[in-house]
C-alpha cells in the first residue's frame, strides 16, 4: 500500500515535471541525475567553478557546503577551486562584476544557484549541447538569439544546426552538423556536461542528499505507528457491537 | 494530580469543557472515511502555524531579499529546507484536506438545517484560507509569484469607478512591489491565521451545538436513553480520537512521502517558474495560479465576449465572484426531503457527479493556456459549474427519493 | 466492564502509542529546535579574522571584530607587564584556573608573546565592553593606586592588563581570551589555534 502510494506520487510528479516547452524536432534527452556519484559531482562543480562562475554567480551557494557535500578537503578546495575569495564560507559571487557583464552582453548573466529548478535539467543540458554557429554569431537550439557566447566551445569545437523544410514550409531542427571538432569527442563532451547539470541540480537543492533518507526512517516509523494505532482503534471499537 | 485539577477546574471551567467537546459529545456511531477530514484539517493548521513560526524568524519581506532569504533557509538555515518543505506541502494538503471536507457536506447534505451556520462559518473558513494563500503566495518573490499577485490584484481593476483606486489601495503602489510584499506578509502571518483561528473556534461551537451530521443524514438526538444520550451516538473521545489517530497517521504518511520525496510534486506544489526572483519587466511565459485555485482561475477566464454593454473582463471577476458566493446558498438551495445521498435519487446523484467532473476539469485547465480545446472545455464546465447550483432547487425538489431509516445503518 | 484479558491489552497498546507518538512528537522537535542556532551565513561571518599587527605600537591597542564582537589586541610595554606580578592579592583569579582562555595563553599573561595580549573585549559579567584605561594613577579618574587596567562603566567592574578580574565587582571571571595563532611575527589570525582547533577549551 505504502510502496503503491509512492510509486503513483513519483509517477505524478515524474510525469508532470519539467513541462517546458521544446522547439519542434528537439528530443527529449534521458538524463540520470545521480547525486551519489561524488566524484562526478566534483567533476562538475570544477567546470561550473573554471568556466560558469566567471560571468555568472551562485550567490545562495557558499563554497564550504559544497566542499562538505561532494567530500573535497579543505585543502584542495583551497588550491583548485577558490579563485575569487579567500573565505571558504563564502557564497560563489561571480569573477566578472554584474555591471560590466551587462555592458558586454547586454543583460546580466542571471544568477545559477536555482537554475536546475527552474529550467530543469533536460533543458540545461540541451542547453549546453545546442550551441550552434549562424554566420558570426552563435544561437542556441533551445534559446534563440541567446545573448550567451558558447563558453566551452574549446571542448565541444563548432556545429551546425541542419534543419528540415516540413510541407506547411515551417522548419523543424533535424541534426547537428560538425564543423570544426573541439578538443572533447561528442561522447565526452556529452558526459561533461550531463556532469555540469548533475551538479547544478545538486546545487539547486543541496537538501536533496539528505532528504531522501530521512524520509525513509521517518515513513517507516510511521508505518510502525499505524499498526498500533489501527490495533488500538479496533481493541476500543471491539466493545461497542 | 487530582487536587490540582480540582484547583483549576474551580477557576476556568475545564472538565465542563472536556466533557462538552469530548468524553461527553456524543457523535453518530456510523461516521465513515469522509469524517476524517475535518480532524486533518485542524492538525493541519497546527502544522502551518507552527512552521509559519519558525520561517518568519529567518525570512525578510522585502523585495530585495525576499527570494535571497527563501534560499537562505533552504540552506543556510540548519534544518530550514524541512521546515519550509513542511509549510509548503502543508498549504497544498490544507486545501486538499478542505476541498474534501466540504464534499462531505454535499455527499450527505450536512450543511442543511439545522447546520446552516456551520457551513455558512466554515464557507468563510474557506475564504479566509483562500486568502491565506494567496497572500502567502507572494512571499518568496519568485516571478510566478510577482506576476500571480500583480493578476490578481488588478482583477479589481475591472470593476468600475472604484476598481482601479482599489486595486491601486491594495498594492499600496501602482504595481505590486515592496509595499505589497510587506503588507502580504502581514496580512499572512498575523491579520488572517488570528481570524481563522477565531472561526476554526466557532466552527467547532457551532456544530457540536447542533451535533453532528452522519453518512445516513437523519438526527440522532429523536432517539435518546433515559439518561438523555442518543442511542446511536458514541462519545467522541475515546472512540473517535483514537479512529482519528489512525486518519492522521495515514494522512502524515502521504504528507512525508510528498515532503521527502518529491516536495514540488511536478510543479504542482511549487512551481519552476517560482525559482526565478521576482521581475517586473518580465511575466514568465505562462501564469497560473497554483492548483488550489485554478477551477475559479478557468471560470475567471472563460467569459470572452462582452454582452449586455459590460466588458468581458468584468463579467470574468463577477462569475468568479459568484461561483464562490453560490456555495454559501446552498442550504437553501437544496429542496430535497432527505439529506445523505443514499435515499437521493438519480437526479441529484448525476447532478454531483456532473460537477465534482466539472470542478475537476476546470481546475486542470486552469494550468493550461486558454486556447483551443482547453477554452472550449472550460467554457463548458463553467456552465455546468453554475447549472449545479441554479438548478438546485428543482431537481432536489422533483428527484425521486427513498425513505430514511429511522435510526443509523 | 470486558473481562481482565482486554483491560490488559489495551492498557498495553495505549501505552505503546502513547510512547511511540510522544517519541515521534519529540524527534519532529529536533529539526525546529536545531534551526534556531547560528545558520552557515553567520557562522561564515564568524570564521577567524587575519590581523595585521606591524603597525601597533607599543602601548597601543587595535580593536577587531570576530563573531560580531570585539576583540583587543593590546601591545603592552614593559611597564605595563611589570604591573601584572603585584596584583594577585587583589585579584579574583589571578592563576585564571576558572576562566576561559586557551591552554597556550593560562599563564600569568594570558597570551603567546607576552607583550601581545588578545583578548574579546565582552564583561564576563553582563556582556557591556569595558573601557580601556590604560593611564596610571588619578589621572585615569580611578583614582591614585590605579595601575591601568580595563573598566567596564555598565556595572563597574574592574580589570587588570591582563584582563584579570578584581575582587568585589560583579563580574564574575577574568576576561576570554580567544583561540589566536601567528601566522608571522606580524599577522596574527583569531579563532583558530596554533594546532587549527576552533573550540576554546575551558580550563
Amino acid at each position: 500500500m505504502k510502496r503503491l502510494c509512492l510509486a503513483i506520487l513519483l509517477y505524478t510528479a515524474s510525469t508532470t515535471a519539467s513541462a517546458a516547452g521544446l522547439p519542434a524536432g528537439v528530443k527529449q534527452p534521458h538524463l540520470e541525475i545521480d547525486l551519489s556519484d561524488k566524484e562526478s559531482l566534483q567533476r562538475g562543480a570544477r567546470t561550473f567553478i573554471n568556466y560558469c562562475l566567471s560571468c555568472h554567480s551562485a550567490a545562495y551557494m557558499r563554497y564550504n557546503r559544497m566542499a562538505k557535500d561532494l567530500g573535497i578537503d579543505e585543502e584542495s578546495l583551497r588550491d583548485n577551486l577558490l579563485f575569487v575569495t579567500d573565505k571558504v564560507g563564502d557564497v560563489m559571487k561571480a569573477a566578472m562584476p554584474a555591471e560590466d557583464a551587462k555592458l558586454w552582453f547586454g543583460t546580466a548573466p542571471p544568477d545559477l544557484t536555482v537554475v536546475a529548478r527552474s529550467r530543469g535539467p533536460e533543458w540545461l543540458y540541451l542547453y549546453m549541447t545546442g550551441f550552434y554557429r549562424e554566420g558570426s554569431r552563435w544561437n542556441n537550439i533551445v534559446f534563440p538569439n541567446v545573448a550567451m557566447p558558447h563558453v566551452l566551445y574549446e571542448w565541444q569545437g563548432e556545429q551546425r544546426a541542419v534543419f528540415e523544410t516540413m510541407e506547411d514550409g515551417s522548419k523543424q531542427f533535424d541534426h547537428f552538423e560538425v564543423v570544426r571538432p573541439g578538443s572533447m569527442k561528442k561522447e565526452e563532451y556529452d558526459a561533461a556536461i550531463r556532469e555540469l547539470v548533475n551538479f547544478l541540480v545538486y546545487m539547486g537543492e543541496p537538501a536533496r542528499l539528505v532528504r531522501y533518507r530521512i524520509g525513509v526512517y521517518v515513513l517507516i516509523f510511521l508505518g510502525i505507528f499505524l499498526i498500533f494505532t489501527y490495533l488500538l482503534k479496533r481493541e476500543y471499537w471491539k466493545q461497542l457491537h | 494530580m487530582r487536587k490540582l485539577i480540582d484547583w483549576i477546574d474551580a477557576r476556568i471551567p475545564l472538565i465542563k469543557v472536556w466533557e462538552e467537546h469530548l468524553a461527553k459529545y456524543y457523535a453518530p456511531k456510523n461516521f465513515n472515511f469522509w469524517y476524517y477530514f475535518g480532524s486533518l484539517a485542524i492538525l493541519v493548521l497546527v502544522i502551518q502555524i507552527l512552521t509559519g513560526i519558525f520561517l518568519t524568524m529567518h525570512y525578510k519581506p522585502d523585495s530585495k531579499l525576499a527570494f535571497a532569504s527563501v534560499e537562505y533557509i533552504m540552506r543556510d538555515v540548519p534544518w530550514g529546507w524541512l521546515i519550509r518543505y513542511m509549510h509548503v506541502t502543508g498549504a497544498s494538503l490544507f486545501f486538499v484536506a478542505v476541498y474534501l471536507h466540504m464534499f462531505r457536506a454535499f455527499l450527505y447534505g450536512s450543511h442543511r438545517q439545522p447546520r446552516e451556520l456551520v457551513w455558512l462559518i466554515g464557507m468563510v473558513i474557506y475564504v479566509a484560507l483562500m486568502a491565506e494563500g494567496f497572500t502567502g503566495y507572494l512571499l518568496p518573490w519568485g516571478n510566478m509569484s510577482y506576476w500571480g499577485a500583480q493578476v490578481i490584484i488588478s482583477l479589481f481593476d475591472a470593476v468600475p469607478w472604484v476598481g482601479p483606486p482599489v486595486a491601486e489601495w491594495i498594492r499600496g503602489d501602482f504595481v505590486v512591489s515592496d509595499a505589497t510584499l510587506n503588507r502580504f506578509f502581514s496580512f499572512h502571518v498575523i491579520a488572517v491565521p488570528l481570524v481563522l483561528v477565531g472561526l476554526v473556534y466557532l466552527h467547532i461551537v457551532a456544530l457540536h451545538k447542533v451535533g453532528s451530521n452522519n453518512p445516513d443524514g437523519i438526527e440522532i438526538k429523536r432517539h435518546k436513553d433515559k439518561n438523555g444520550v442518543p442511542l446511536d451516538g458514541i462519545p467522541f473521545h475515546p472512540y473517535y480520537s483514537v479512529k482519528d489517530m489512525v486518519g492522521v497517521t495515514v494522512f502524515m504518511m502521504v504528507f512525508v512521502a510528498i515532503m521527502f520525496f518529491a516536495p514540488e510534486l511536478g510543479g504542482w506544489f511549487l512551481e519552476h517558474d517560482n525559482f526565478v526572483p521576482a521581475n517586473s519587466l518580465q511575466t514568465p511565459p505562462e501564469i497560473k495560479p497554483l492548483w488550489y485555485f485554478t477551477p475559479y482561475y478557468s471560470i475567471l477566464r472563460a467569459n470572452t465576449v462582452n454582452f449586455f454593454w459590460i466588458s468581458a473582463k468584468l463579467w470574468g471577476v463577477f462569475f468568479m465572484g459568484l461561483s464562490i458566493v453560490l456555495f454559501f446558498f446552498l442550504p437553501w438551495l437544496d429542496r430535497s426531503p432527505v439529506k445523505s445521498i443514499r435515499y437521493r435519487g438519480w437526479m441529484y446523484k448525476t447532478a454531483l457527479t456532473i460537477f465534482v467532473i466539472s470542478f475537476i476539469i476546470l481546475g486542470y485547465v486552469g494550468v493550461k493556456p486558454p486556447e483551443g480545446i482547453y477554452k472550449t472545455l472550460a467554457q463548458i464546465c463553467t456552465i455546468l459549474y453554475f447549472a449545479f447550483f441554479f438548478l438546485m432547487p428543482w431537481y432536489t425538489k422533483y428527484d425521486r427519493t427513498k425513505p430514511e431509516p429511522d435510526r443509523v445503518t | 466492564m470486558s473481562d481482565e484479558g482486554t483491560d490488559q491489552t489495551r492498557r498495553q497498546l495505549l501505552a505503546i502509542t502513547t510512547g511511540l507518538g510522544l517519541a515521534g512528537t519529540a524527534v519532529a522537535s529536533i529539526p525546529f529546535v536545531l534551526s534556531m542556532q547560528p545558520s552557515a551565513r553567520a557562522r561564515a561571518l564568524g570564521a577567524p579574522v587575519e590581523v595585521d599587527i606591524s603597525k601597533l605600537e607599543a602601548g597601543q591597542r587595535l580593536v577587531v571584530e570576530w563573531r560580531g564582537k570585539p576583540v583587543w589586541i593590546v601591545n603592552r610595554t614593559r611597564k605595563m607587564l611589570d604591573t601584572l606580578p603585584g596584583m594577585a592579592r587583589k585579584l579574583v583569579d589571578p592563576s585564571s584556573d576558572a576562566s576561559e582562555q586557551p591552554s597556550y595563553a593560562t599563564n600569568e599573561w594570558r597570551s603567546i608573546k607576552p607583550e601581545i595580549l588578545i583578548l574579546v573585549g565582552i564583561c564576563t559579567h553582563l556582556g557591556c565592553s569595558p573601557l580601556a584605561k590604560f593611564v596610571e594613577g588619578a589621572a585615569s579618574g580611578l583614582g591614585e593606586d590605579w595601575p591601568g587596567g580595563f573598566f567596564c562603566p555598565c556595572h563597574g567592574s574592574f580589570f587588570d592588563l591582563a584582563g584579570r578580574v578584581y575582587k568585589g565587582v560583579p563580574a564574575p571571571s577574568n576576561l576570554v581570551v580567544p583561540p589566536h595563532a601567528y601566522l608571522s611575527d606580524t599577522r596574527i589570525i583569531v579563532g583558530v589555534s596554533p594546532d587549527g582547533v576552533e573550540k576554546n577549551r575551558k580550563a
